[in-house]
């Protein structure tokens, strides 16, 4: 029998990388179980950034001096790291963003207002972030497209049989989908949804913010047209993040943003665009946040996505059996094998603006409310609920501290 | 005192757990409405005018966290026996007073979420001033 061994990875020993976890509030250090929504920041990040603004600092494409070089060189490493780290067949595709939000708009606005009218049917899910909802629904109602979302069944994974009545509706040209739901962890079929989309001529744009940090990417394998991505996510400073396109689309592609830097040429009666990917870069970029993304790329490289994603799985399937355990919780989202690290729930009789409250003073730090997913909610029946969620530094312990401030929350409120 | 029993104190407890004047009245002179979409609180507030414009009875419906209940709860209360006029130029330090806790900007919001619908009920039916520093909003309040 083959016995295959997989590396695992030490969160007990990566904690160490992280500052953060050397504050103690009441002999303790946090217990962070908000990465969903933004990640802690590692000392070799930390380091890359304050290494580049002391020695390589200068703005980047113009200067002809040394510094400038410098600068320039350490901004397009970052931007070879994330090609790599999304298997992207072209570094010319890589459009530094200030997050995944702006690389969903870039697309609904760029691609969506000359692309879209009455008749064109754009398809999102019930399971989408905001910013993968609302720009969508905004240039849909611009442009007098149709505006559908697949609908998610009971464990919170998308029903696409709907889509044949979707189809009716008019012609598709945008299926717009989130690898993995901020809010369930659900894990979307975005293969099958590229597949079906490319079969009626329309583009596929897949939010990838909750994926990236967490399992290895491919945007060939996935057959995806865009891909939308967040280094404050993934362990690198907030303001930046990336988009991917496929290099035709975005040739043929009017720019997002206007002015510096995006330009070949200006005259008076005609402007024309600066090549890929500077077309869609306009200013002064967030330079040494594009550094910090690309050591933080680095960081989750070496430890190794596949280890994260086990990692994580493990933590899941924990949380998911410590809180199944207690009947006065309701879980929602698929089961662990289909699911990323994160966990939503409810504590009976108790809102989750409480629970987080009563488990902050026990140093835990979870997310309440309706995580930009307010459509989602609705399809709950509920306003908000509290939210796990984990990476690579988290531990088991850090479960049983949110299980034992649970009860703390439910015998005082509940 | 904890931070817990700090926040919690016994008589918010009871106002969240055993909410005073619960329910919306029938034919009520003015009602509103107002969520807090951050942590997704409702408040919905009727109010019955006596001569004067005096509040005779207040009841009130709504979900959400234990601090915005409660407040709203003790602010029907409160505001019992007063004029529109005197409810709309009510400072939020009042109630807050009355909750007698300590609140961080974002808990702040949900304690006075009843108020500020209460002050629109009252604008929507008798015209009385809305706080300034709204600017020109108006319909159902959200309190952002």
């Amino acid at each position: 029998m083959a016995v295959t061994t997989h590396p695992k990875l030490d969160a007990h020993r990566l904690r160490a990388d992280f500052p953060v976890f050397d504050e103690l509030v009441n002999g303790r250090p946090v217990a962070y179980l908000d990465s969903a929504s933004s990640t802690q920041k590692p000392r070799p990040v930390l380091d890359a950034m304050r290494d580049f603004y002391e020695h390589s600092y200068a703005n980047v494409h113009r200067g002809v001096y040394r510094l400038a070089e410098r600068a320039t060189a350490g901004y397009e490493t970052a931007r070879g790291k994330v090609a790599a780290l999304v298997n992207a067949p072209s570094e010319r595709e890589v459009i530094f963003t200030r997050g995944a939000t702006e690389g969903l708009n870039l697309v609904a606005y760029a691609w969506g207002l000359d692309n879209l009218g009455p008749g064109d049917v754009v398809v999102v899910t019930e399971l989408e972030h905001h910013s993968s909802f609302v720009p969508w629904q905004y240039v849909a109602g611009r442009t007098g497209a149709a505006f559908r979302a697949i609908p998610i069944d009971e464990q919170g994974e998308l029903q696409l049989e709907a889509l044949d009545e979707i189809e009716r509706e008019g012609t598709v040209k945008v299926v717009a989908n989130n690898l993995v739901s901020n809010t369930l962890g659900t894990i979307n079929p975005v293969e099958k949804l590229a597949a079906w989309a490319h079969e009626r001529g329309a583009i596929m744009v897949v939010d990838a913010a909750q994926a990236a940090p967490h399992r290895s990417l491919d945007v060939q394998a996935l057959g995806c047209d865009f891909l939308a991505i967040s280094s404050h996510k993934m362990c690198g400073p907030s303001g930046a993040g990336a988009l991917w396109g496929r290099r035709e689309l975005l040739e043929e592609m009017s720019p997002f943003n206007l002015g510096g830097e995006m330009i070949r040429s200006v005259s008076l009666s005609e402007t024309t665009w600066n090549e890929l990917p500077y077309k869609f870069e306009a200013g002064t970029p967030a330079i040494a946040e594009a550094v910090g993304f690309g050591a933080a790329v680095d960081y989750i490289s070496e430890i190794g996505l596949d280890a994260i994603e086990r990692h994580e799985h493990e933590l899941v399937e924990l949380a998911l059996a410590r809180l199944g355990e207690l009947p006065w919780i309701d879980l929602y989202g698929p089961p662990p094998d289909r699911r990323a690290g994160i966990v939503s729930f409810n504590v009976h009789g108790v809102h989750p603006h409480d629970v987080a409250q009563v488990l902050d003073w026990e140093g835990v730090a979870v997310r309440a409310g309706h995580h930009c997913t307010q459509p989602l909610m609705t399809k709950l029946g509920v306003a908000a609920t509290t939210r796990a969620s984990f990476y690579l530094y988290s531990i088991p312990e850090e479960i049983d501290r949110l299980v034992d401030g649970l009860h703390k929350a439910k015998n005082s409120l509940g | 005192m904890n931070e817990f029993d700090q926040l919690y104190r016994e008589l918010i407890l009871d106002h969240y757990k055993n909410p005073r004047n619960h329910g919306l009245l029938d034919g009520a002179d003015a009602q509103a409405e107002g969520q807090n979409p951050l942590c997704g609180d409702e408040v919905t507030l009727s109010v019955r005018l006596g001569e004067g414009d005096v509040i005779e009875e207040v009841g009130f419906d709504g979900r959400g966290c234990a601090i915005s209940q409660a407040a709203t709860s003790m602010l029907t209360d409160l505001v019992k026996g007063r004029s529109a006029q005197e409810v709309a130029t009510m400072p939020k330090e009042e109630l807050l007073g009355e909750l007698g806790i300590p609140l961080t900007p974002v808990r702040l919001k949900c304690a006075i979420l009843g108020l500020g619908v209460l002050k629109l009920a009252l604008h929507k039916a008798k015209g009385t001033p809305l706080p300034e520093e709204w600017g020109a909003s108006a319909g159902d309040l959200v309190l952002e």
